[in-house]
C-alpha cells in the first residue's frame, strides 16, 4: 500500500484534482464556478501529461554538454511538454470564449446565477 | 501540384480565408459571405477530386513541414477522409449561400464580419479533423471547431449565448477527456501518429491502462457526437442558436465526431480485442438503437420545429452509431452514406426553418398553416422532399442507407435492430407527417396573399431547392457511390 502510494502519488492527486474541476463543472450553480472548475479540470490534464513525462533524476530537455545524446534516459522526454503547450493554448481560448459568453448571458438576464437565469427565462 | 498537397489545401483555404476576412469586411459588405461562400466551393471541389484520385491511386500522405510521419505531424487523404471533406464543402457552400440575409437579421449589422470568420475556422476545424493523421492534431482541431462552433452558434440572442455557455461545459468535459485519452495511449505506445500507433497496439494488444484510454476516448467523443446518453446539450443549441448557425453545426458537427468514431474504432485502436474483449461495438449499437427511439419519441413530443428538428438529429445519430457498431461491411456502408444523407437533409430541413422564420410565420408546428404552400411552395416543396428522406421512402436518399444498416443487421443476424429501424422510420413518419399534414391537406382561407415585396429571395430558395434536388440525386447515384467510392474505404473486418 504504501509502495503504492509512493508510487503514484503524484498520479492519485492529479486524478484527485481532476474530479474537483469535473464536480465544479458540473454541480456548481454559479456559471463563474462552473468556468473555475473547468480551468482546474484542464490544468490537472496538463499536469498529468507533465507527470508522464517525468523520469527519476532526469534533467530537462535541453542538450547538456556533459551528457553525450546516447543516454535518452538522463533526459526528460519533451514531447508531453511540447503538446501542453498547445493545450494551454486551447485552455485558454476557452475560458475567453466561456467568460465573453457569460457576458452576454448576464447582460440578458441580469444574473450568473443558474436557479434566478431559469427564473428569468421560464418568465 | 494539387494532388500532391491535398490533404493540406482545405484547411489552410480555410484558415486563409477566415484571415482574410476583417479585410473583406472593409472592401465591401457583402464580400466575406462570398468569399466564404466560394471558399467552401473549392474545397467541394478539392474533397471530389480527391476522392477520385484516392480511390483510382490509394491514399496520399502528406508531411507537414516536411517532418517524417512518426515525429512529425502527417495529414492523410484516403476516400473516407476525402468523402467527409466534400460532404464539409458541399452542404457548407449551399448554406453559406443562404445565410447572407438571415445572418445579417439574426447577428446584427456590424458582426457580419466577425461571423463569417468564425464560420469558416469552424470548417477548417471539421476539415482538419478529417484530414489528421495524428491524434493529438485531432484534438487541437476538434478544439478549433468546437471554439468557433461555440461563438457562431452562442450569437444573436442571450437564450443562444446561454445554450451556447452550457454546451461548451459539456463540449469542454468531451474533449479532455479525449485528451486524457491520448495521454495513457501515448504512455502506452510513446506515439502519437494513428498508424504508429496502430500498429504498436496490434503487437501489444490491450492492457489496464489502454482500456481506460478506450473509454475515455470512446466518451469523449461520444459527447462530441452527441451519441444517446451524453446528448443532452443538443436540443436546447439547435433550438436557440441563429438558423444559419444551426444549419451550419447540425448536418456537419456531430458527422464529423463520428468520423473520428469510424476511424479510430477500425483503424487505430485494436479492432479485434475491442470487439471481443471490451465488447465496445455492442455496446455502441445499443446506445445507437435507443437512441434511435428516444430521440424520434422525444421529437413526436415537441411544438417547436427547430426543437423537434434536433432531436430527430439524436435519431440519426443513433443510425451512425448503429451502422458503427454492426462492425459488417454493410453496416459501414450504411454508416457513411448516412453522414451524406443525413447531413444534406439537416441542412435542407433548417435551411426551410430558415425560411420560415425570414417569411414572419414562426416555427411552431401548431401555427403551420396551409396558406404556407400557396405563399411559399418551393419551401414547403423541400421540406416535403426532406422529410421524405427522413423517412426513408425511396427514392429519396434516406431510404438507402437504412437499407444497408438492415442489410447489415441482417448479416449480423441482429433481429431487434431491424426491428429497431422500422420502428423508428414509421415514428419519423408520424413526426413529419403532422407537420405536412398542416402544410398540405390543411384549409387554406385564401383571404392572405402573398405580397410582392415580401417574396423570398432568389438566392435562398434556390440553395433549399438544390439541397432538396441532390437528396434525389444521391438517392438515384447511390449504386455509383457506394460501389465506386465508399467499397474502396472498407477497412478490413
Amino acid at each position: 500500500m504504501t509502495v503504492f502510494f509512493g508510487d503514484y502519488s503524484a498520479y492519485l492527486m492529479c486524478f484527485l484534482l481532476l474530479t474537483v474541476g469535473l464536480y465544479g463543472m458540473l454541480l456548481k450553480r454559479n456559471y463563474v464556478k462552473k468556468v473555475i472548475g473547468m480551468t482546474v479540470f484542464q490544468a490537472a490534464i496538463i499536469l498529468f501529461f507533465i507527470l508522464l513525462a517525468y523520469k527519476e533524476g532526469g534533467t530537462v530537455p535541453v542538450k547538456d554538454p556533459t551528457i553525450s545524446l546516447e543516454q535518452a534516459d538522463a533526459y526528460m522526454n519533451p514531447l508531453p511538454h511540447a503538446l501542453m503547450l498547445t493545450a494551454i493554448v486551447v485552455g485558454v481560448a476557452t475560458v475567453g470564449v466561456a467568460l465573453s459568453l457569460l457576458i452576454r448571458v448576464y447582460g440578458g438576464y441580469g444574473s450568473l446565477d443558474e436557479e434566478k437565469i431559469q427564473q428569468e427565462a421560464s418568465k | 501540384m494539387i494532388a500532391q498537397h491535398l490533404p493540406a489545401l482545405p484547411i489552410l483555404l480555410y484558415l486563409f480565408l477566415a484571415l482574410l476576412m476583417p479585410l473583406a469586411g472593409k472592401i465591401a459588405r457583402g464580400l466575406p459571405a462570398t468569399l466564404a461562400w466560394l471558399g467552401s466551393t473549392v474545397v467541394a471541389c478539392l474533397g471530389g477530386y480527391g476522392l477520385w484520385l484516392t480511390a483510382t491511386q490509394g491514399p496520399i500522405h502528406y508531411e507537414m513541414g516536411n517532418w517524417a510521419p512518426p515525429i512529425g505531424i502527417e495529414l492523410i487523404a484516403d476516400p473516407l477522409s476525402c468523402f467527409f471533406t466534400f460532404a464539409i464543402g458541399a452542404v457548407s457552400a449551399f448554406v453559406l449561400l443562404h445565410s447572407r440575409e438571415s445572418v445579417e437579421r439574426d447577428v446584427g449589422g456590424r458582426s457580419i464580419m466577425p461571423y463569417y470568420a468564425s464560420a469558416l475556422l469552424l470548417l477548417a476545424g471539421f476539415s482538419g479533423i478529417v484530414g489528421t493523421g495524428d491524434l493529438f492534431n485531432l484534438y487541437v482541431f476538434l478544439e478549433i471547431s468546437a471554439l468557433a462552433g461555440y461563438a457562431v452558434l452562442g450569437c444573436g440572442s442571450p437564450k443562444a449565448a446561454l445554450s451556447s455557455f452550457r454546451y461548451l461545459i459539456i463540449g469542454t468535459i468531451g474533449a479532455s477527456f479525449y485528451l486524457l485519452g491520448i495521454g495513457l495511449l501515448l504512455a502506452n505506445t510513446g506515439s502519437l501518429n494513428m498508424g504508429d500507433v496502430a500498429e504498436i497496439l496490434r503487437v501489444t494488444g490491450l492492457d489496464s491502462s489502454t482500456v481506460l484510454a478506450v473509454v475515455f476516448i470512446l466518451v469523449g467523443l461520444g459527447i462530441k457526437m452527441a451519441l444517446l446518453p451524453l446528448h443532452y446539450w443538443l436540443p436546447d443549441v439547435y433550438t436557440n442558436a441563429p438558423a444559419t448557425s444551426t444549419a451550419l453545426v447540425a448536418p456537419l458537427g456531430t458527422k464529423v465526431a463520428a468520423y473520428a468514431l469510424l476511424r479510430l474504432g477500425y483503424e487505430v485502436l485494436p479492432y479485434e480485442a475491442l470487439a471481443v474483449d471490451l465488447r465496445v461495438f455492442d455496446v455502441v449499437l445499443a446506445l445507437g438503437a435507443v437512441g434511435i427511439i428516444w430521440g424520434s419519441v422525444m421529437a413526436i413530443a415537441q411544438d417547436n420545429l427547430k426543437r423537434m428538428l434536433a432531436y430527430s438529429s439524436v435519431a440519426q445519430i443513433g443510425y451512425i452509431a448503429v451502422g458503427f457498431g454492426l462492425a459488417t461491411p454493410y453496416g459501414y456502408i450504411g454508416a457513411v452514406l448516412h453522414v451524406i444523407n443525413h447531413a444534406v437533409m439537416k441542412a435542407c430541413l433548417f435551411l426551410v426553418t430558415a425560411n420560415l422564420e425570414r417569411q414572419g410565420h414562426g416555427i411552431s408546428i401548431k401555427g403551420l398553416n396551409a396558406s404556407l404552400r400557396r405563399k411559399m411552395p418551393v419551401t414547403c416543396a423541400c421540406f416535403a422532399l426532406a422529410s421524405i428522406s427522413m423517412i426513408g421512402l425511396p427514392p429519396a436518399a434516406g431510404f438507402f442507407s437504412k437499407w444497408y444498416l438492415l442489410l447489415g443487421s441482417y448479416e449480423q443476424g441482429s433481429w431487434a435492430i431491424i426491428v429497431v429501424i422500422v420502428i423508428s422510420s414509421l415514428l419519423n413518419a408520424v413526426y413529419f407527417f403532422r407537420v405536412l399534414e398542416k402544410m398540405y391537406l390543411g384549409k387554406d382561407d385564401e383571404s392572405e396573399t402573398a405580397s410582392e415585396s415580401s417574396r423570398l429571395p432568389i438566392v435562398m430558395s434556390v440553395s433549399t431547392l438544390a439541397l432538396a434536388l441532390s437528396l434525389l440525386v444521391l438517392g438515384f447515384g447511390n449504386v455509383v457511390i457506394v460501389s465506386k467510392f465508399i467499397s474502396p474505404m472498407l477497412p478490413g473486418f
